[in-house]
């Protein structure tokens, strides 16, 4: 059994399920990310976590004691709030100190204790600051630093990065990764942002609708999406409807943007007939379009830099999106799509 | 509008500070001269006189303790209340928690009608006892000071509620969840985050209460019998001759009472703590028996605030001289409201009340915007002054405010620019407009903050004169604060008693007035039926203006 074990967890509110029949683990030391987006459910079992819900069914287990009933007072989780939550009449390091008073530690002891903490955060110097003088990336360090300072079994942040302009953001996120791996404890966080939890979970759960849909390392929920709604929110990818003509051993006919196209690879889960064909924009090779099954023309052009994204049409009007390296082609032209064996998945038309 | 910093010297703004420097300033400054002026010239008599008796330092010592008494019990009251209705769920919680909040709007003399009324030694409550105990003598007396801390209790309650409401309304939710995760007891978390995180709105609510307690007037001077206060001993005073000992105590009077505002002023700073972030508490819904009990104390601590003023339109509806001895009167009639309607010398104070509320406050809307137009958008020269005289009235106490315009305009001196006010059908009307000054400008000058000078500019750019552009555009934005200024200082108009009694005339008497002497002929229907008329007109112009106000927020 994992260390923090997540086992059929339900919470409805006025009747309709915000999160239905989860089951998660974490193994100690390890971050686990939810990741969806919003009513996806994924606030509701931090909060669950964290013991300020109270589940309506299942059961959540942290080193082999079962923890569902028990108040936030006494479960010994940490809590990192979106907004902080700093007691704004307490300086920084009577916020860092509160979890430490109630655990009984006093005088010197609780001083020394505050300003090691304050210390792992970096921000050893700031204990007679007054919170509303920070900057708002010290904030959440001094709400670090307050959840870690009692030693808590488990560390939940809720949405730790959205309060953060985006030139801090990714420094923070390093910081928070280098942290958390060095002070070793078990995390879990929520995120609506793909690359945050990329960047920083071992794990991530993706959530929909109270569902998980699934649960694995980044890179395999990029490579291997269990379903066309976790391709869609994990990485770029475009979406065609498609059939299936005929299947080999190592590749599909498929009717597909008005012609009849080979996709290489085995794939087990293609049944005959209507499918969804989800592709990452790599999985294309860009041709002349005599050169390929696939034609359209491109309407769409931008580029980062090292890669070049084009929007191409196809000939039934069907959009895809398709990176290849510049110098690209311009827009209008026509062009050939050629389908490799990774990046591109088949879901048969039901599941969405 | 000049560009920003640029401060513009216009007739406009000297005008209207020398119009207010005059009505507001001036007669406050005469007022003091008065206490040390002689009939020889400058002396400190009076002022060694009013040391020297020991009533004066008994009513200085009964304002302060019964003010600081006050402020007390309506933290008892209003604290509990709030939390109740803030943190809670239950049935009827929204209609009832706005039910509770209205008394804020109610003249005092109202609330002190409604009150002797119901627990008053010929009163419902005392009515009930008699009958439970076939007794013919009066269980109780209300009066003293005991009386006058109840009443004043139990209409400044709304202080606290109000404000410590929306300050547990506005706490971020998280830091207390923070708190339990940190491991702290239910108790822990009142003490060490939520009373220290509600402590502006406490300190807020207490010196509010602590000035509005000591300028009290009603309460003391009807339920007070020998007890001694200072806004009933200056009338007191006043009425026995001794104009200058009476210039001294009110003088005592404001002293205190600004005392009390710049501590007010010195705590506003730190209010500003921190806003909007994060999510209010959830409301606490108790599933069974809490919920029960939170619903009963809710509907039980409702009942027993606004049983005063139920009994009062219970008893406008009893004729007069049938209820002696019964528990609920015996019988119900119209009578008494078609008494006042088919009389004309009755009808007079109602007349005359809504014409002088009127002109006042749409005078004292007037000024506010001129004013507010000055400083707020032409940030002309001496604004600050203009800020100061608006708000002063506020500060002092409404009988210092009456007894200073009877100083200064009850004799001819058109050099010293002093007229004969008194006495004529102006003084009520002026009275009303000065103590209206600081509810109007407050709201307006806060609508124009929000009013985006683009605008002006805008319509100026589309050839609009100054005269359209105030029409068409300015009035318009401006609606909401103008709409709720307009009705509280109506409100407050209207049932003035505090400065009414010192300056009215026969002529003049307003409906606070006609309720007293009603009261005091013993024609309790009558008396009640103005109380009525006073309290549904209250409560009717401050929801209509609170919920029109409520976009300037």
């Amino acid at each position: 059994m994992a260390f923090l074990q997540i086992d059929g967890l339900t919470k409805a509110f006025d009747g309709a399920a915000a999160v239905d029949r989860l089951s998660l683990g974490v193994e100690r030391g390890k971050i686990l990310a939810l990741l969806g987006p919003s009513g996806s459910g994924k606030t509701t079992t931090l909060r669950m976590l964290g013991g300020f819900e109270t589940p309506d069914a299942g059961r959540l287990i942290v080193d082999g004691e079962e923890v569902t009933a028990l108040s936030p007072q006494r479960r010994r989780f940490g809590m990192v709030f979106q907004h902080y939550a700093l007691f704004p009449h307490l300086d920084v390091r009577g916020n860092v100190a509160f979890g430490l008073e109630t655990l009984g530690i006093k005088g010197g002891e609780l001083v020394r204790r505050a300003d090691e903490a304050l210390a792992l955060v970096e921000l050893a110097g700031f204990g007679e600051r007054r919170v509303d003088q920070l900057s708002g990336g010290q904030q959440q360090r001094v709400a670090l630093a307050r959840a870690l300072a009692p030693e808590p079994r488990v560390l939940l942040l809720d949405e730790p990065l959205s309060n953060l302009d985006p030139t801090l953001r990714e420094r923070t996120r390093r910081e928070l990764r280098a942290l958390i791996r060095r002070v070793g404890i078990t995390t879990v966080f929520v995120t609506h942002d793909q690359e945050d939890a990329f960047d920083l979970a071992d794990e991530v759960a993706v959530l929909r609708v109270g569902r998980l849909e699934q649960v694995g390392p980044p890179e395999a929920l990029y490579a291997e999406p269990a379903s066309p709604f976790v391709a869609g929110f994990v990485g770029r990818s475009s979406r065609l409807e498609a059939a299936v003509e005929e299947s080999g051993p190592d590749h599909v006919w498929l009717r597909v943007g008005g012609a009849r196209v080979r996709i290489p690879g085995r794939r087990s889960s293609c049944p005959p007939g209507g499918v969804v064909l989800v592709a990452r924009p790599e999985a294309w090779t860009v041709t002349a379009p005599a050169q390929a099954a696939l034609t359209g023309t491109v309407v769409d052009r931008r580029t980062t830099g090292a890669l070049v994204f084009l929007t191409v049409k196809l000939v039934d009007g069907a959009l895809v999106e398709v990176s290849c390296a510049p110098p690209a082609v311009a827009e209008g032209a026509a062009v050939g799509l050629v389908p490799m064996e990774q990046g591109i998945h088949l879901f048969p038309e039901a599941a969405r | 509008m000049r560009p920003g910093g640029a401060r513009a010297w216009s007739w406009g703004a000297a005008i209207l500070a020398f119009a207010l420097l005059w009505l507001v300033a001036y007669p406050l400054v005469l007022s003091a001269l008065e206490g040390i002026t002689g009939p020889a010239g400058w002396t400190l008599d009076y002022i060694r006189a009013f040391f020297a008796r020991p009533n004066e330092w008994q009513a200085l010592w009964g304002s302060l303790w019964i003010s600081v008494a006050t402020v007390v019990a309506a933290a008892l009251i209003g604290v509990p209340l709030a939390f109740l209705f803030a943190r809670t769920e239950f049935p009827g919680r929204r209609l009832l928690g706005a039910l509770v909040g209205l008394p804020v709007a109610l003249p005092p003399l109202v609330g002190v009608l409604a009150f002797l009324f119901l627990y008053g030694e010929s009163g419902f409550a005392a009515h009930l006892v008699r009958w439970l105990s076939r007794s013919d003598q009066a269980p109780w007396q209300l009066q003293g000071p005991g009386a006058i801390l109840l009443v004043q209790a139990y209409s400044m309650y709304v202080y606290f509620y109000l404000l410590v409401r929306a300050g547990l309304e506005r706490m971020d939710g998280a830091a207390l969840e923070a708190a339990a995760s940190l491991g702290a007891s239910r108790w822990r978390i009142f003490t060490r985050v939520t009373v220290p995180m509600l402590r502006p709105s406490l300190i807020g609510a207490a010196l509010l209460t602590f000035t509005t307690a000591l300028a009290s007037f009603s309460a003391p001077y009807i339920f007070g019998g020998g007890f001694r206060v200072m806004t009933t001993q200056v009338l007191a005073t006043r009425l026995n001759g001794d104009t200058q000992l009476a210039m001294v105590e009110t003088v005592a009077l404001t002293l205190i009472a600004l005392v009390a505002l710049a501590l007010m002023g010195s705590q506003r700073d730190t209010q500003g703590q921190r806003g909007g972030k994060g999510s209010a508490p959830a409301r606490h819904v108790a599933a069974g028996r809490g919920r029960l009990l939170a619903m009963i104390g809710g509907w039980v601590f409702a009942v027993v605030l606004l049983l005063p003023h139920a009994t009062l339109l219970l008893l406008s509806f009893v004729p007069v001289g049938t209820w002696t001895i019964e528990a609920l009167p015996p019988s119900y009639t119209m009578a008494n409201y078609s008494a006042l309607a088919g009389d004309p010398e009755r009808l007079r104070p109602l007349v005359n009340s809504l014409w002088m509320a009127t002109v006042a406050t749409v005078a004292a809307l007037v000024i506010a915007v001129w004013a507010g137009h000055l400083v707020v958008r032409r940030r002309a020269q001496g604004k600050r002054l203009l800020e100061i005289l608006l708000a002063a009235p506020y500060a002092v106490p409404g009988t210092v405010f009456a007894l200073a315009l009877a100083t200064a305009f009850s004799v001819h001196q058109p050099w010293a620019l002093r007229t004969v006010l008194v006495g004529t059908l102006w003084i009520l009307p002026l009275a009303y407009l000065i103590r209206n000054l600081p509810v109007t400008s407050q709201p307006i000058f806060a609508g124009f903050r929000q009013l985006d000078p683009g605008l002006d500019e805008a319509a100026a750019g589309l050839g609009a004169s100054r005269g359209t552009i105030l029409r068409r555009v300015t009035l318009p934005l401006l609606a909401p604060a103008l709409a709720a200024a307009g009705a509280l200082a109506f409100v407050t108009a209207l049932g003035d008693f505090v400065t009414s009694v010192l300056l009215y005339t026969y002529d003049t008497r307003p409906l606070s007035l006609e309720i007293l002497a009603s009261l005091r002929s013993g024609d309790v229907g009558v008396a009640s039926v103005y109380g009525v008329l006073l309290m549904l007109a209250s409560a009717a112009v401050f929801l209509l203006g609170s919920r029109s106000g409520s976009t300037t927020r």
